[in-house]
């Protein structure tokens, strides 16, 4: 993607190039403009508008960025010469402010007026700001953007204790973050189980061990009450009365699609932006939108496998080669914290139509659990041992009839491969 | 330490073996200067080191001061044998000299044979002393005495090597007399012109070797052999000159079989055979002069068993093919000794060296030998029937010796009801907790193996000496010593004062050569073949160097002048008192008990390869443990289908004396309607497995041997909720899992189990099961549920020390590489992912089930080998990777590989 392109001009061959307005220069919004590029790089001149004042980068790498493995250079996905290669207009640092469907036209913070024949909303979400007294805090911040990492680390610096709200994946990303930056991190969940969307509770109570072993402290079913401080956060008040110290408090509770410009251009949103199958909204069919700030059916979206696949969908119809359409898959999750493997995906809870097959070796840190519903995988929960989480995922995917795998198929591919139910050998005489 | 030269303790084959004790352990081998074996073992004496172990041992005397009590107190021998000498005393007193008895066995050593003989015989003055030899070969003596006038084997295992015809009847010789077998393999071998015939109704390893197989139907032997009678008459190859000067009783034997065996199609119909088969059967027989006809349990466990034998000599009589080289009857004996005690007269229907209760002269000359105040004038009770006075209060005293009835005996729940009612039960054992010993008032620590010191006789009569080479466990002493210790008590002390076996052998062998008139000697009185009288007067040195040797051995001087020394009959003297032998008309008699509606398959019994008896030695051998980890029940594929019994599942067999829980199989060679349980598993092996439970007593009226072979049964499933095995560094309490079975590993013991109760949770089940109490253990798990999965690991310093493994069928994962991980002190991370498979990673250092237990060769590298390596035949994969290269009794299962066939389930 990094050779240069130039744009060509088409006046003399056909009508000139349409334009395109993407609104959101984060991974959904840059992934759906990489893709369209690659199907058709002459169709449309490109204007992007982006809130935070860099090129495009890998959110998904803060954690790492966060913990001293990745520094910022290292998560840039499209650094601003991309975009001028691409011939791409980019405005990053300067966010739209309003749409006008009338006009076609968007209007950024700074005035910016920008005509467009298709606009594709790409907004992101934001993180979820408990209402809680002292909430606003200097010293509370949420984790997001390089701007939360880079308020983190510069508390980090001087050490001190740190509070992570919510046992997430982001939360735990987080504390470990912190914790590998010298600060003594206590994590606190309001549920009885960390990341308890992800993991079922044997591989929860793992998790807890192993960040403890790590220094982390975990506190669950703990309920925040307020924010300490005056002119900083000092520490943390629970609903049962007692407190901790903190200097630094991390908002890592959930987030909300951004859905404010949508919902004022008179979209039809619910909890998030409305798409249909092709990932255009359902109010105008010159808009479209991707990522965290859309609603398929009754989702939205947080990981980043579908949001991949939502970029080519829409990208092949903004290329007008519109036959492909989005289909919701299971989606999997990792941890990004060094050492701690853990794999999930699907029905992780079950019921009472689906059978478990469970693994445990907690010396080797290892558990594994699938989920079945009429011999077919529906959830997969491993921790420890991930190596055959993809497979498993495919199997899952492609709602392959696992009955005859059955026996061996927690122990990996590897005892499954080649000898599928081959468990009747008796000792003979 | 220097190598001992001995003989082992299992069949009648009477290998010598090599010991040497070692810092390791001892080291076992083959005796290359050994007539009987050449140097060759089998799979079980070549595991004889592995039973030379103090696992089980009963160390102390140990006395029972109430009955019903659990627990036994240890006790000095002073104590244990007052309370033996005095509990005997009284009775005898009270009740007279048949209110007690002996019950010994064909794994005594002759000098304690003739010990406890004498006393009963000659002191106490009864006959009631029986033995185990009476479930295994009575019938062959009975048939011997019965044709030649005394119990005489005229074959010698060298006779094998020249005959053109080799008959098995009712003999496994490939499991049973592995090295016989061997043996025979070479000579055919060397001269393919020999000819096999198996007449079995199961297709077993022998049967692979034959050239012809005869499925007969159960217990139709007689009729069989009564149409080869009448077929080599009618054939023209009667001996008439042989007959004529040699015999009494031909016509009537002859119309006898005529009568009832007049014509092949009806005999074969009667077998159960096909005519053609029978029919290429007589002739080859009718055509062969050197034939020579081995028989075994199949023929002596029998209520028509002595017929049996008779059935078979009287076509050697009729043929002349007897007393040369080559040819003649062979009983092939299953004990180490039951031959010796056959010659002592250790049996309740004979007295002593071959001579007869019955016959004043004899008895005579027995009493005037042993200066006894005594002498027993008519037969005792034999074993089933000495039981059976026993639980009817006849006899209130009886000491056990080196057998274990409660198991070995038919009907044996009788045998507990009998023990449960004796006044005094004392046993004398190695083994401290047997399923006989928990009745015993008085348990007595023997000499093992190992540490016996004496001689045995094996199936040829030769006698070979069984020499010491490690120190007695505790306190354990020989049995002649606790019988004169007895014989002390009671004031007998000076004929009882024996030094070491070597003085009981001399007065054994010199009671032999009294009053026997040999050529060359002026002895006069009743001949008898058996005579010693050249191995008298040997003292402990010369009796520790005494060399294998056949009997007879007349004394010095008449050796030589005798042709019939080491080939009895060559002269066409028999032993009755005309010289000649006799035909025995045997009029086929149905066994015991017909099948019925309630009862319609026919039970058979019989050993495995690789076990012995009751377990109590081979079951202690890992190497032994492999080949038939567990009791089984093979059945025909039609009958297992028709009772609802699947390969691989439980089934209950029952009698009309009782029934046993086995697994299920179908080898394929069993014929419809009968169905084989071996006789080894008992309740220190098995919670439900003891086919002694199952066995009809009935007895030959002759020989008093019972019908091991033939007993009505019933086969239905026995259905349970959940199969399992575990595998375990520790002995496991098996209280309340309703069908387990035992076997020893390689440091672990492995655990089959099975439960009628629905377990819900088993991951609590397990933990509380094995004692895991910590959450910090470490313990693996494997759970699915809905299937009724589970598997579990507990590890200790990254050493496995635990396995448990759990279905809802009978599908559990093989356990030959989870048997493999208990030999390491630490199993890495690979092994750990593969246990709960139980399976490496990488499937091929996977054995498989053990085929060749000598080398520890696995099937799965024997058909890696024959598919991947080319190896076409039982010497290339021999070549490859040793199998079948020393005993060979694995050489038939080699075959049926090779030849791409199924290995039974």
């Amino acid at each position: 993607m990094s050779v240069a392109r130039t744009p060509v001009s088409t006046d003399t061959f056909g009508p000139p190039p349409a334009r395109l307005v993407v609104v959101g220069n984060g991974m959904a919004g840059m992934r759906t403009v990489e893709e369209l590029l690659a199907l058709d790089p002459t169709r449309y001149r490109i204007t992007v508008f982006g809130a935070e004042p860099h090129g495009n980068y890998n959110r998904i790498l803060l954690s790492p960025m966060l913990a001293g493995e990745m520094s910022v250079e290292d998560i840039m996905l499209n650094p601003p010469q991309w975009y001028a290669d691409q011939g791409i207009t980019l405005h990053a640092g300067d966010p739209v402010v309003a749409i006008d469907r009338q006009r076609r036209t968007v209007r950024s913070a700074s005035g910016l007026e920008v005509p467009y024949d298709r606009l594709l909303l790409a907004t992101g979400s934001s993180p979820f700001i408990l209402p809680l007294p002292g909430a606003d805090l200097p010293g509370v911040v949420s984790f997001r953007e390089i701007g939360d990492v880079e308020t983190m680390l510069a508390a980090s610096r001087d050490g001190g204790k740190a509070v992570v709200i919510g046992g997430g994946l982001l939360g735990l990303e987080a504390a470990n973050g912190l914790m590998r930056r010298g600060m003594d991190v206590t994590v606190v969940h309001v549920m009885d189980s960390l990341m308890e969307r992800q993991l079922d509770k044997p591989s929860g109570a793992l998790l807890r061990k192993a960040l403890e072993r790590r220094g982390i402290r975990v506190l669950l079913e703990a309920r925040t009450e307020s924010i300490i401080g005056t002119d900083h956060v000092t520490g943390l008040r629970f609903a049962d009365g007692t407190e901790i110290e903190a200097g630094l408090v991390v908002m890592a509770v959930g987030i909300r699609p951004n859905i404010t410009l949508a919902q004022a251009a008179g979209l039809h949103c619910e909890r998030a932006i409305v798409v249909d199958d092709t990932l255009q909204t359902l109010s105008d069919p010159r808009i479209y939108a991707v990522g965290e700030c859309v609603q398929h059916r009754r989702a939205t979206f947080g990981l980043v496998a579908p949001i991949w696949e939502q970029a080519k969908v829409c990208a092949a119809h903004l290329a007008g080669a519109g036959h492909r359409h989005y289909v919701q898959q299971a989606t999997s999750t990792k941890l990004k914290v060094t050492g701690i493997d853990l794999f999930s995906a699907g029905e992780i809870v079950g019921g009472p139509d689906t059978e478990d097959l469970v693994f445990r070796d907690p010396r080797r840190g290892a558990y594994k659990r699938l989920v079945l519903r009429d011999a077919r995988i529906v959830g997969i929960v491993l921790y420890g041992d991930v190596g055959d989480g993809p497979w498993y995922y495919e199997l899952m995917q492609s709602r392959q009839d696992v009955r005859a795998l059955r026996s061996r198929l927690l122990f990996g591919r590897a005892y499954c491969d080649e000898h599928p139910s081959s468990e009747d050998l008796r000792e003979s005489t | 330490m220097s190598t001992i030269k001995t003989t082992c303790p299992y069949c009648g084959t009477g290998c010598g073996v090599e010991a040497r004790v070692t810092p390791n352990g001892v080291d076992i081998a083959g005796d290359s200067g050994h007539p009987a074996n050449f140097g060759r073992l089998c799979v079980k004496g070549s595991a004889l080191n592995e039973t030379v172990v103090p696992e089980g041992r009963l160390l102390y005397p140990r006395i029972r001061d109430e009955r019903g009590e659990r627990d036994t107190r240890r006790a000095s021998w002073d104590e244990a044998m007052d309370r033996v000498a005095d509990g005997f005393a009284r009775i005898i007193d009270a009740h007279g000299p048949d209110a007690v008895a002996f019950y010994v066995s064909g794994q005594v050593l002759t000098e304690d044979y003739y010990v406890a003989n004498k006393l009963m015989k000659g002191y106490i003055g009864s006959a009631n002393i029986d033995t185990n030899s009476r479930l295994c070969m009575s019938s062959a003596v009975a048939g011997h005495k019965r044709a030649f006038g005394e119990d005489v084997v005229p074959v010698s295992y060298e006779d094998l090597d020249h005959a053109d015809l080799i008959v098995l009847v009712g003999s496994n010789t490939a499991w049973c007399h592995p090295v016989l077998f061997q043996r025979i393999v070479k000579a055919k071998q060397r001269r393919p012109q020999m000819k096999i015939v198996v007449i079995d109704p199961r297709r077993t390893a022998t049967t692979e070797l034959a050239d012809l197989h005869l499925p007969l139907r159960p217990g139709t032997d007689v009729m069989l052999f009564n149409g080869l009678l009448h077929a080599l008459h009618t054939g023209g190859h009667t001996d008439v000159n042989f007959v004529d000067h040699h015999t009494h009783g031909f016509q009537g034997a002859l119309s006898c079989a005529a009568e009832h065996a007049g014509s092949v199609a009806g005999v074969a119909a009667h077998c159960g055979l096909d005519p053609e088969l029978l029919e290429s059967f007589y002739k080859l027989f009718g055509e062969t002069r050197k034939v020579i006809t081995c028989f075994s349990m199949g023929v002596n466990q029998a209520s028509t068993g002595t017929d049996k034998v008779n059935s078979i000599i009287n076509c050697h009589l009729l043929t002349g093919r007897i007393g040369a080289q080559g040819m003649g009857p062979f009983s092939l004996t299953g004990q180490p000794n039951a031959m010796g005690g056959r010659e002592v007269g250790g049996l309740a229907n004979m007295l002593a060296a071959h001579m007869d209760l019955e016959n004043p002269e004899h008895r005579a000359i027995v009493q005037g030998f042993w200066n006894s105040p005594r002498i027993a004038e008519r037969p005792g009770l034999r074993a089933v029937e000495l039981f059976e006075a026993i639980e009817q209060g006849r006899i209130k005293a009886v000491w056990i010796m080196a057998t274990n009835p409660v198991v070995s005996l038919p009907n044996a729940d009788q045998i507990k009801r009998a023990l449960e009612r004796c006044e005094l039960v004392v046993v004398s054992d190695v083994i401290e907790n047997t399923d006989t010993t928990p009745f015993a008032d008085v348990l007595l620590p023997a000499h093992a193996w190992g540490e016996k010191d004496g001689t045995v006789t094996n199936s040829e009569r030769r006698i070979s000496r069984q020499r010491p080479f490690v120190e007695p466990a505790g306190e354990a002493r020989p049995d002649w010593w606790a019988l004169c210790e007895v014989a002390r008590r009671w004031g007998h002390g000076d004929a009882f004062a024996y030094s070491g076996a070597h003085e009981i052998f001399d007065e054994h062998a010199r009671l032999t050569a009294t009053a026997n008139p040999t050529p060359g000697s002026d002895a006069s009185g009743p001949f008898r073949y058996l005579n010693l009288g050249g191995l008298t007067g040997m003292d402990r040195a010369a009796f520790d160097a005494l060399e294998p040797v056949r009997w007879p051995v007349p004394p010095d001087g008449a050796a030589a002048t005798d042709p019939a020394r080491h080939a009895p009959f060559s002269d066409g003297r028999y032993f009755h008192p005309d010289g000649r032998a006799r035909f025995v008309a045997t009029p086929p008699r149905a066994p015991g008990h017909s099948p019925a509606d309630d009862y319609p398959l026919i039970l058979n019994t019989g050993r495995v390869r690789d076990q012995w008896h009751t377990m109590t030695r081979t079951g202690l051998a890992p190497r032994l443990a492999s080949h038939t980890p567990e009791p089984f029940v093979d059945l025909h594929p039609e009958d297992a289908r028709e009772a609802g019994i699947r390969a691989g599942e439980l089934a209950r067999i029952s009698s009309r004396w009782g029934s046993l829980v086995v697994r299920a199989r179908s080898s394929g060679e069993m014929p419809r309607g009968t169905l084989f349980v071996p006789i080894h598993w008992n309740a220190q092996f098995s919670s439900d497995a003891r086919v002694g439970r199952l066995v009809n007593p009935v007895v030959d009226p002759v020989s008093g041997e019972p019908e091991f072979k033939h007993t009505p049964v019933r086969a239905e499933p026995f259905a349970v909720d959940w199969h399992g095995f575990v595998l375990s560094r520790q002995r496991l309490p098996m209280d309340g899992i309703s069908w387990w079975t035992r076997m020893t590993g390689a440091q672990f013991t492995r655990y089959e189990v099975a439960g009628r109760q629905r377990i819900d949770n088993w991951p609590a089940m397990a933990r509380r099961a094995l004692g895991v109490r910590s959450e910090d253990t470490d313990w693996i798990e494997y759970v699915d549920s809905a299937s009724g999965v589970y598997r579990a690991a507990l590890v200790v310093d990254d050493r496995i020390e635990v396995c448990l493994f759990v279905s809802g069928r009978p599908d559990l994962p093989s356990r030959a590489w989870l048997s493999s991980l208990f030999q390491k002190d630490r199993i890495d991370n690979v092994d750990r992912i593969g246990l709960l498979v139980g399976e490496p990673l990488d499937r091929t250092s996977d054995a498989g089930p053990t085929v060749c237990s000598c080398f520890g060769v696995g099937q799965t590298a024997i058909v890696d080998a024959i598919r991947n390596r080319g190896c076409d035949s039982v010497e290339a994969l021999g070549a490859a990777l040793k199998c079948g290269t020393n005993c060979g009794s694995c050489i038939p299962e080699l075959r049926k590989l090779l030849s791409g066939a199924e290995v039974p389930a």
